[in-house]
């Protein structure tokens, strides 16, 4: 089946990233297809890449890079949501004038379209959040 | 069309179960995950409030979230079921859509 | 084919983001000409309240862009009756949403729905797509 998932919340202040992970894994390995994760409102803070969480500890969003890289996942950053909280990558850095970007490997930044598209091709859509 | 209902809060902070069950169809499954597993231990103020969703209703617990939280399988109401992961995706495709209680 | 997507709103605005990014999420879909239809509930129902002035906390009141909802042809806005009531609140407390029917020379129709819950269970019983703020 055709899954998409949403996730509304940045990393490590709420479960919703790690439970939106343990679930995508677990779909993907019962053979289901991730039509797209869509990071919205704080969510989009999962992309970043300058976060430097303890070694003991998890990386949020390395994992999610590294189950994009071995699953091709198409991992969606809402644009607007992402603008107001500072989550930029190359392009957008250029566009705004900003003198740097903070977009993780494996992300793209695109529009609030993309998530009702995903609600739409997708079979399922499946939101966490807090 | 069924839904599978997930709650993510415990009762005890938020009502979202209350909400929930205000509007739940009678072909639609419930599942607590992340705070919303304290509504599904026994011996609780929710507990009658679970018990009775248990007869007209499907309600499960992520059993990883129970654990992570110290609590035990044999100290849930009866009649809810535990699922792990695997299980969570179960239930999503088998009910035809996903309210997410947030 | 187009899916019947409903949203259901149940956060104050202003103490957190959620009311407002999902009015953005909302004006959105319109684009795709999908079947959108949406709910107020619990707190939610204190978004639509009218006179909201947000100067002296120096954020936007983005409560005047419901009123153009009816331009997105968005027309199905159902309010829970029990959350209404639970918090002292009747419809005159709420903007007065409509849109405007083509097919009857453009009269202004009411977009607002009082539901029951018992209704309400039955309207999200028959979405394709739920997304709840």
């Amino acid at each position: 089946m055709k899954l998409a998932i949403q996730i509304n919340e940045g990393p490590y202040q709420h479960q919703a990233s790690d439970s939106a992970y343990q679930f995508t894994r677990a779909a993907l390995a019962k053979g289901h297809e991730i039509f797209r994760v869509f990071l919205y409102h704080d969510g989009v803070n999962n992309a970043t890449r300058l976060a430097v969480p303890p070694q003991d500890d998890r990386n949020i969003t390395q994992q999610w890079t590294q189950l994009q890289k071995e699953h091709e996942l198409d991992l969606v950053v809402c644009i607007a949501a992402a603008q107001r909280r500072g989550l930029l990558d190359e392009d957008e850095a250029k566009r705004q004038g900003k003198d740097a970007n903070n977009i993780a490997e494996g992300f793209r930044i695109s529009g609030l379209g993309q998530l009702i598209e995903a609600g739409i091709e997708a079979d399922r859509l499946v939101v966490f959040g807090d | 069309m069924s839904t599978l209902h997930t709650i993510n809060k415990s009762p005890f902070d938020r009502n979202s179960l209350g909400s929930c069950l205000r509007v739940i169809s009678d072909s639609d499954a419930i599942l607590l995950i992340e705070d919303g597993i304290y509504a599904a231990t026994s011996g609780t103020i929710f507990s009658d409030v679970v018990k009775a969703a248990v007869q007209s209703h499907s309600v499960y617990v992520l059993g990883p979230d129970l654990s992570a939280r110290g609590m035990k399988e044999d100290g849930i109401v009866e009649g809810v079921n535990v699922v792990d992961y695997e299980g969570f995706v179960d239930l999503v495709t088998e009910y035809d859509k996903t309210n997410s209680w947030l | 084919m187009a899916k019947k997507f409903l949203f259901v709103n149940r956060k104050a605005p202003y103490g957190t983001i959620y009311a407002l990014e999902s009015l953005e999420v909302v004006l959105i879909s319109a684009a795709f000409e999908q079947v959108v239809s949406l709910v107020f509930m619990d707190d939610g129902v204190y978004e639509l309240t009218r006179g909201q002035k947000t100067d002296a906390i120096g954020m936007k009141n983005f409560s005047p862009t419901y009123s153009a909802l009816g331009d997105y042809e968005i027309k199905n806005i159902y309010i829970e009756k029990e959350s209404l009531e639970a918090r002292g609140l009747t419809l005159d407390d709420l903007q007065h949403l409509v849109w405007e029917d083509e097919d009857d020379d453009w009269a202004e129709k009411d977009s607002i729905h009082l539901v029951s819950s018992k209704e309400l269970a039955s309207i999200m019983a028959d979405q394709e797509v739920i997304i709840t703020f």
